[in-house]
């Protein structure tokens, strides 16, 4: 069978689009192979716009590890805003991958990288679009498995009725693996059809298959069990956890659009996990144990790709880049090799403890030196315990002090809102917090232009957290509390105008938080709302509450929950979870015992520096905390003959 | 906000100027103004070309974009000129260049800059435009309204408002062809204030005579340059850099 281009179609819809640009691929490093010579073809998808989906890393990794593959190949999609799928639902042109414009119909796999949920509408478009039908029991082998990815791949129960599997943790290996599979399958001729090729996936245990297990619920609502509903079907399914991220240095080619996108750098991670033990962080939880990647391969990372991309800037990415055990190191060691080139560096994310301002001279040495960004997250010291954040006031104000008198004028400070235990105290302690960051800044600085911005959200209690039992705060109170901060910083008559508030509403996270810790019934509302048009959601500007709240009114018309039965209710230990059979390594008991000290507000230390606490992943999962350092030396660089420069001068 | 950048920057003044054709093709004609230039930056950098860089706070490389053809529209004749603190050899830039590219974005031509107001060069563009569906004989009489008007007023809308302008005195030569499945329009049109584009001529056309025109045009750019002696031809505006070097 061969696969048609629908680029001449979709061509003569662009110029009544905005950004068409954003549709037509040719991005560099994007590969584009012959059809008829693979067997294995996968479509990945970043649920979500080109230009916020084009920089992901998740993707850009697997879209390499899987073209290195001669026997497989594998295009990218990405939403395409309502402008232009009322046009392609017009002209019948279906969802289709940027590399060779093939319809993603055609292909064997289409995975969906989930950073949020929020992206989930949108990978009900895509499906729609692409012709495939939306429930994954109603597809037969003409369709492609949808397979579901990405933190949010740790609770898939509310997408479960749409996707045919979720595959939890590092894709690099998993991909292969399913690969493996499917090639076999199809080489056999397809024995048994689509039901065999999920069968032989879910006995692998490499992918969760949601239509073998079945819920059973309580009258009241809640799980009463989950269960295989064949034999060879695992009770539980586990992460997978990639050892060695020496041995997986991609993206070794990143994808640099020409289109506009939402960061304009190359990446690179320099380490996956983190033990900080922050109880909101879904992702520190999930990504155990910590695994660096050296500083030399980092190194060699940074030169490939910038001579493959021609980036200007490198961000050095992780969940708290300065714990690196070799930073430092790191840090000047690029610093001083990209001297006096227009190339800087940057660290998404710092924490205020780990902080120095050498780290950030070095990092700044390049480059320019915008804003500072931390992350206290609680305003109080009392709510920093129970969240383990283990950062004082002190830790702060001296971290601060040094950066406005090191010539930095502005710092940004994150916090979240409706965290458990919270008062209004608590949050109202940010203003108090801001007002010292200000004092301490103008003393250490001798200057009265220097900015504090202070930005907060929502919490949402996530799955696989200590605080997945949590109760989340109801949209109202986290508003209220909200607009008492911002009055409080604006009442501050000696430094209120030195310090900006950014907040968001509570609003979103209601919807975010029925999704993430949502069980297979909450799979009708997402239809519900999509099918009233709901698109876009993590986008303010096309986010409906109503919608969703109406649709939710309709799918749990019949059911004993609703939206708050999801959100505010607080859970007990002995309540089954709906993603109690997801397997992320950390036991239960553990998390358990962890959610009762944070509600005794005592703080557990970091596993990379301390003994191990018994979390539970290394020993169940067979991994092991890869840190540093190793002593090797960053060399200069070796300066490469410009290949356009006159031989003699003209 | 930020601390100065560091006053010891050494700033090394450009040597060399070079003047770049490149063609905009295929599906990179959605390609916006901002988006090629962004593409063209790394490029340079990826060629390893000795950039000039301007002085202050934010640096940026040394690169002049003349009259960028329409978002959507392609183009066999766009214009960049750059500073380079080293001598760069013509040849081995556009063939690193063009290398270092994606296709679609393709370098054609380049040549020392040894002459002035290049920019004053360009004095008008031709275009083509196809125009899937129409038949040749109804835009044939459509041109001949046109270009038998002394004027045809278009509406456009601006950052400030909409416009009002005259597309008519700006076209200098308007032909008609027949493609394959559609009618082509050959047209040249003289740069000025404010530009007259091809969706310009375009509206103008349908203005005087009326035809629907269901399926987007295909519009290309084949030439942008000097006006030469016949009034109407459009030449090549590196000839005097040409003759300059060699000289």
């Amino acid at each position: 069978m061969t696969v048609q281009s629908v680029f001449p179609a979709l061509e003569q819809l662009l110029p009544r689009v905005q950004k068409p640009v954003q549709y037509v691929g040719g991005e560099l490093n994007a590969v584009v192979k012959p059809w008829e010579d693979t067997i294995v073809r996968w479509c990945l998808m970043y649920p979500d716009a080109y230009e916020v989906g084009i920089p992901n890393q998740g993707v850009q990794i697997l879209y390499e590890v899987l073209n290195e593959r001669a026997d497989t190949l594998c295009e990218r999609t990405y939403a395409v805003w309502p402008d232009l799928e009322k046009l392609m639902r017009e002209n019948g042109v279906p969802q289709f991958t940027v590399d060779a414009h093939r319809p993603v119909g055609a292909f064997d796999a289409l995975g969906v990288s989930f950073a949020t949920e929020l992206g989930y509408t949108n990978m009900l478009t895509a499906i729609d679009l692409a012709g495939i039908p939306l429930h994954a029991v109603d597809r037969d082998e003409t369709h492609p498995l949808v397979i579901a990815g990405g933190h949010a791949a740790f609770n898939p129960e509310a997408i479960s009725m749409f996707i045919d599997g979720a595959v939890l943790g590092d894709g690099e290996q998993a991909v292969l693996a399913i690969t493996d599979i499917i090639s076999d399958f199809k080489t056999q001729g397809s024995p048994g059809g689509r039901d065999e090729l999920l069968m032989r996936l879910a006995k692998s245990g490499v992918m969760y298959v949601p239509a073998f297990y079945d819920v059973e619920y309580l009258e009241d609502g809640r799980i009463r069990r989950v269960s295989p509903n064949r034999p060879g079907i695992p009770w539980r399914v586990a992460k997978h956890t990639v050892m060695d991220l020496d041995e997986w240095p991609y993206p070794k080619a990143p994808l640099v659009p020409i289109a506009e996108s939402v960061h304009e750098r190359m990446s690179v991670e320099i380490f996956r996990g983190c033990t900080r033990g922050c109880r909101f962080c879904q992702a520190g939880m999930i990504t155990r144990p910590v695994r660096e990647r050296s500083m030399t391969t980092i190194a060699d990372m940074v030169a490939n790709g910038l001579e493959k991309t021609g980036y200007e800037e490198i961000g050095l990415l992780s969940l708290s880049s300065a714990d690196h055990s070799e930073i430092a190191e790191i840090a000047k060691g690029l610093a001083d090799r990209y001297e006096n080139t227009q190339t800087s560096l940057s660290l998404p994310s710092t924490r205020v403890d780990a902080f120095n301002i050498d780290l950030a001279n070095e990092l700044s040495r390049n480059g320019r030196r915008s804003g500072l960004t931390f992350a206290p997250e609680g305003g109080s010291e009392r709510i920093r315990k129970v969240i383990n954040k283990m950062v004082t006031e002190e830790d702060l104000i001296r971290t601060v002090t040094a950066a406005y008198a090191s010539g930095w004028r502005q710092v940004k400070l994150y916090f979240m809102c409706g965290l458990p235990t919270e008062e209004d105290e608590d949050v109202l302690q940010i203003a108090r917090l801001a007002h010292e960051v200000i004092k301490a800044g103008r003393e250490a600085s001798g200057r009265k232009d220097i900015r504090c911005t202070v930005s907060i959200g929502g919490f949402v209690p996530k799955p696989h957290t200590p605080f997945q039992w949590a109760a989340q705060l109801d949209h109202e109170t986290t508003d209220s509390r909200l607009y008492k901060l911002r009055d409080a910083i604006r009442q501050d008559r000696e430094f209120g105008k030195s310090i900006g508030v950014r907040y968001h509403d509570g609003k979103p996270g209601v919807v975010e938080g029925l999704l993430s810790r949502g069980d297979r019934r909450v799979g009708k509302v997402i239809e519900q709302v999509w099918r009233d048009g709901q698109r876009f959601d993590g986008w303010s500007e096309h986010f409906s509450y109503d919608k969703w709240m109406a649709a939710a009114e309709i799918a749990f018309a019949d059911e004993p929950v609703d939206v708050n039965w999801y959100t505010i209710r607080e859970r007990d230990l002995s309540e089954v979870l709906a993603w109690d059979h997801l397997d992320s390594g950390l036991d239960k008991e553990w998390l358990w015992d962890d959610w009762q000290d944070a509600l005794s507000e005592v703080e557990v230390d970091d596993c990379r520096w301390v003994p191990c606490f018994d979390c539970g992943v290394c020993d169940h999962m067979g991994t092991e905390i890869q840190v540093g350092p190793t002593n090797a030396v960053m060399l200069p660089m070796p300066t490469i003959p410009s290949r356009v420069v006159a031989t003699s001068g003209t | 906000m930020a601390r100065d950048r560091d006053p010891g920057r050494e700033i090394i003044p450009a040597v060399q100027k070079l003047r770049i054709q490149h063609a905009k093709r295929d599906r990179l004609r959605f390609t916006s103004h901002r988006d090629f230039q962004r593409a063209f930056e790394r490029a340079l950098k990826r060629a390893g070309v000795p950039m000039a860089y301007s002085a202050g706070f934010s640096p940026h490389p040394k690169i002049s974009y003349a009259n960028a053809a329409p978002t959507g529209v392609a183009s066999e004749a766009e214009y960049v000129e750059i500073g380079v603190v080293q001598f760069v050899d013509p040849e081995k830039l556009l063939a690193v260049l063009d290398e270092v590219l994606p296709p679609g974005l393709d370098i054609l031509a380049v040549v020392e800059a040894r002459t002035p107001d290049f920019v004053a060069r360009l004095e008008a563009s031709h275009w083509r435009i196809e125009l899937p569906g129409t038949p040749v004989a109804t835009l044939e009489q459509a041109v001949e309204s046109f270009m038998s008007s002394s004027e045809v007023l278009v509406e456009r809308m601006t950052k400030s408002g909409i416009r009002t302008f005259d597309a008519r005195t700006a076209v200098i030569r308007a032909n008609v062809e027949s493609g394959a499945d559609c009618g082509i329009l050959q047209v040249v049109v003289r740069h000025g204030v404010p530009a007259v584009r091809p969706d310009d001529v375009l509206a103008a056309l349908k203005k005087v005579a009326d035809f629907a025109q269901e399926i987007p045009p295909r519009v290309t750019r084949l030439a942008q340059g000097p006006l030469l002696e016949d009034g109407w031809s459009v030449g090549d505006p590196f000839t005097l850099d040409r003759e300059a070097t060699q000289a």
